[in-house]
Formats: structure tokens, sequence, C-alpha cells
């Protein structure tokens, strides 16, 4: 494998994700990553100048919807799968602010 | 010598759209709906929802960008801005960042007698997220997202401004250019508008900029002027002491009036941003842009060139009324009404900022109808009451709303045209005060006020004072 996926960065895409990852999943995620750049790698060599970069895989665009309401109360289906909650909202961990 | 310095200001603004649904879902944008009963999978992030772009908002956007000398961008996309809270339930905001709808633009501001460009870097589209509630109870923080999804613009300036006068002359500038398109309501308060402030201060005459920080949470124009303030003196004592600026995100809390950093961890300025796949590229037209261009409302600086031709307003009467759509707009059907545009002003101008000012009330909160001005202006013009009755009539109108012809009637406010009545008057009042009958005729100008006053007492205030005036002299 071409690329090395360092200690700190796994730390720091860890800290993004918020994920807690123990010394054994750390060393299995970093394997996976450097797999995937270097496939990244075997992407690269293609030549691709004057190729315009895209964003979506079909040629399609403009798809718009109108702006008419529907008034419907959503508030049971949002909530149905809420591990905790409190006047018809989300009960969360305190945030700052 | 103290060393100068020089204050660096740009600003992020965020503009909540006029739509009636969100950006990405049919869920209706209304205030007020009891916690979470706007939405729907897609604006609560659910698995394998899909978004579909609201058409008005990329109208509202490209109006927006029209009217602050934007160029539009004609292929444009949305993309993924990676962050976890749980104000947003997708773990991640749709947004723009590679080609936004709209760059390289401007406004021009005016402070005292200074025009001056302020560049607009880059606006997009975005959405909203929802809103949290800290519950006292059990220290917990209870998420509501009727507000997740509604759509956004975001105007990022340069960093051309130089003071907190600069800020708000362009905030105003930019508030009153939104409103004028009717693309939002832009009210600080309620937070349908926010500006997020960066500053950095640099020793005068230097080219290059200082560190700067971001200031948050800053919803009134006195708010920000305090804020650019605090931050202005807390870099400056820094730089003195000879301490770093630190690059960071600071809240102000205006009732401290100082900022506090925002922890940076739970910040971390690294958002991972790539395309939205779910949606697709918007492609804009030229024709699509000029219909966008032709269909622009007349604009504050046309609409006040207009009423100095127009209707012979003075300059600065046409600007205090043009300066908000809404006054604008009475002003505008109350003279058409009435046919008297410069009565119909001086009672905005006078009374209406009176009252304003008096209940701390911006002119948007105006609720008054331009039909009920303006029949107030017909019952003085045609001398059915007199001016001081109009006043007192005129504060019932700006409080309720009150027809003033009925309320003229049901109170028996006409002024009293009949001669004979007021002839008795005055025959008791010149009987009553000889003393000041004395001193008229013996040239005291004056004394005639007195005696005036004395009648338009007696018939409470209904008398007609010039007529009054004429019979009084002839009598004396
Ligand atoms: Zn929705
Ligand atoms: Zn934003």
């Amino acid at each position: 494998m071409a690329n090395k996926i360092s200690d700190e960065t796994i730390e720091y895409v860890g800290i993004l994700a918020k994920l807690e990852l123990s010394g054994e999943e750390k060393e299995k995620a970093k394997a996976d990553m450097e797999r995937m750049l270097d496939y990244i790698d075997t992407l690269n060599e293609l030549d691709t100048e004057g190729v315009e970069p895209m964003s979506h895989v079909f040629p399609v665009h403009n798809v718009f919807r109108e702006d008419v309401a529907s008034y419907k109360d959503g508030s049971t289906d949002t909530l149905a799968n809420a591990p905790l909650k409190k006047d018809n909202s989300f009960k969360v961990p305190k945030t700052i602010g | 010598m103290a060393k100068q310095y020089e204050t660096v200001i740009g600003l992020e603004v965020h503009v909540e759209l006029a739509t009636k649904t969100k950006i990405f879902c049919s869920c209706s944008t209304e205030f007020g709906g009891a916690p979470n009963t706007h939405t729907c999978p897609v604006c609560t992030g659910m698995p394998g929802a899909l978004p579909v772009l609201n058409k008005q908002v990329v109208e509202y956007a490209m109006a927006i960008g029209l009217a602050a000398n934007c160029e539009i961008t004609k292929v444009c996309k949305f993309d993924r801005k990676n962050y976890f809270y749980p104000d947003n339930p997708q773990n991640y905001q749709i947004s723009q960042l590679y080609l936004p709808i709209a760059r390289n633009g401007y406004v021009e501001i005016e402070v005292g007698d200074t025009k001056k460009k302020v560049r607009i870097h880059e606006m997009h589209m975005e959405e909203d997220a929802g809103k949290l509630v800290h519950d006292e109870w059990d220290d917990t923080s209870l998420v509501d997202y009727n507000r997740s999804g509604v759509p956004l613009v975001e105007i990022v300036s340069e960093p051309d401004m130089r003071s907190a006068d600069e800020v708000i002359a362009y905030l105003e500038k930019l508030r009153m250019i939104i409103q004028y398109l009717g693309a939002s309501d832009c009210k600080l308060q309620e937070g349908s508008m926010r500006a997020d402030v960066n500053l950095s201060v640099r020793e005068a005459g230097t080219k290059e900029f200082g560190t700067r920080t971001e200031m948050k949470n800053l919803n009134s124009f006195k708010a920000i002027a305090r804020a650019i303030e605090g931050e202005r003196q807390r870099q400056i004592e820094l730089i003195e002491e000879g301490k770093e600026v630190i690059q960071e995100t600071r809240r102000w809390d205006d009732n401290k009036e100082s900022s506090y950093a925002m922890r940076s961890k739970e910040d971390a300025q690294d958002y991972r941003y790539f395309p939205d796949p779910d949606l697709v590229p918007i492609v804009i037209s030229d024709e699509w842009i000029e219909r966008i261009r032709a269909n622009q409302p007349e604009l504050q600086t046309e609409k006040l060139e207009r009423y100095k031709k127009e209707y012979d307003i003075p300059q600065y009467d046409a600007r205090i009324i043009t300066s908000s759509k809404h006054m604008a707009d009475i002003f505008e059907a109350a003279a058409a009404i009435c046919g008297k545009p410069k009565k119909v002003s001086n009672w905005l101008m006078v009374e209406t900022l009176r009252l304003l000012k008096d209940h701390n009330m911006e002119p948007e909160d105006i609720r008054f109808s331009p039909e009920n001005l303006a029949k107030l202006v017909r019952l003085t013009e045609a001398g059915i009451i007199n001016s001081s009755v109009a006043k007192e009539v005129f504060e019932k109108i700006f409080a309720e709303d009150i027809d003033p012809e009925t309320y003229v009637e049901e109170r028996g406010l006409r002024t009293v045209n009949d001669e004979g009545a007021l002839i008795e008057v005055l025959k008791k009042v010149i009987a009553d005060n000889p003393q000041a009958v004395e001193d008229y005729r013996g040239g005291k100008e004056k004394a005639l006020g007195a005696l005036v006053g004395q009648t338009m007492k007696a018939m409470k205030g209904k008398a007609n004072p010039g007529l009054v005036n004429q019979k009084l002299k002839e009598m004396l």
C-alpha cells in the first residue's frame, strides 16, 4: 500500500465524526482508508485533461417544486422514534448557549 | 503618542426568505406552530428522504443578487457542510460553497456625507437549522425542527467596513433592498435577519490585515454597535500588551457587554464540504435572469427620485418615507386616495415618527391603513375638524386604526362653524376677561391669544380658530 494514514489523522477524523475508536478499531479503519486512497491513486492515473468536473451522474438539471404548502401536522411521525421527548420536542443532553 | 488603529470589518448576513414553504420540502415556514408540527422526513433528515428545491428560493436569491449588483452564477449547485449538533438532524447543512448563486457585487452606503461601496464577495442559498430551547427543569435541551429547512440567503461582504456606523449603514441598506423586493421581512429581533461580524484591527497605515475573530449572537443594531466597540477594544488591548489575537468564534453577551470564546472543540472549522448528490445542478439561462430583472419592483433610490418629481416632496422627507417600504406603501396609497401627498407626508414625517419614537417602534410596525389616514386628511382639508382635534384623532388612528369619520361623528368633534353660537361664547369670554380685553385694546397683541384660548376651551376645542380670531377682532 502506497498511502499511509498517520495516528494523528485517524484521531482527527474520529473527532470530526464523533467516533470513539478502540486501538484495534483504529488500526482497522486506517487500513480501510489506506485502501480507499490507493484506489483514488488508480483513478488519478486517468487523463482528465479538458474534462469538466461533475457533481451529478445524470444529465438532469433544474428539478424544482412550486412554493405550495402542505399543512399537515408532521409531529407524530417525526417524534415516533425519539428516544426521549418532552413538550412535543426531542429531549437531548443540554447544549451550550 | 498612542498608536492609531484601524478596524476592519466584514459581515456575513443571513436572511430568512419569505417563501410559504421550506427550501427542500412542502412544510410550512409559518411562525408559531406547536413544536415539530411543520416537519416531514426531508426536513428532519430521515434516511432515504429526497430534497426537491423550491423554485421561489432561487428566484428570491437571484432578485437579491441582481439588486446588489452581483453576477449570477449560471451553473450552480448545492454542497453538504458536515457538522454534528442537535439542531441539525441530517448532520449536514445543505449550502453552497463552490458555486454560490451570486458573486462579485456591491451596495452603496452613505455615512454622514461620504458615499462608499461595500463589495459583496458572494451570496448563497442554504437551509436554516432547528431551534434549541434549554429546559431549566431537568437541565436538558428541547429540539424543535419547525425552522429546520427554512430557506436562507447568506450574504458575505468583503472586509470593506471600518466602523460600526458603516456596518449599520450597510445592514440598513441590505434590509431596505430585500424588503423592497419582498424577499424577506428582515427583522433582527425575530431572527429573520442575522449578522455575524468578522473583525480585526491593524495599525493605521499598514496594508496587511490583523487576525480576525467572528462574533455571533447579535440581534439588534445597538448590540452590533456595542459588540464592534467591545471587540475592537479587546483586540487593541491584546496587541498593546504584546499578546496575540486568536482566530476564533466569539459569542456576544449583550447584557454583560462582553464576548467570550465559543469552545473550539465543539466548533471544529473543518466541514468537509462535498457536492450534495441528492440535488441536481441549477442552470440559469439569460432569459431567466432577464425575466427576474424585468420584474424587479421599484427600489428605494428610484422611488425617492420619483417622490421628489411627482409629489414635490423635499429630499429629506422623501428619504425618510422611502427608508421603509411599508411606510412608502402607506404614503402612496393614502396620497392616491385623498390627492394631497404633501399633507399625507406631513402626518408621516411629524406625528407618525413622533409616535413611533415614543413607543420604541420601527416603521415596519405601523398598523394603520392608508384609507383612514386619507380620510383624516380630507376631514382637515374640508375644515370639518381643526388641527388640534386632528392630532387627537390621529393618535387613535395610530393606536387602533379607527375610522376617523365615524370617530368624529360619534364624539361630536366637528368644528363649530355656527357664527351665532360662537358670538354667544365670545360675548361671555369678553365679559369674563376684562383685563385681557383692556391689554389688547392697549396694544398688547399677545392678549388676543389668551382670549382665543379661553374661547377654544369653552367650546371644548371644536371651534374654528381662524373664525374665532376674526370674530374676536371684530368684536373688540
Ligand atoms: Zn419538511
Ligand atoms: Zn450560513
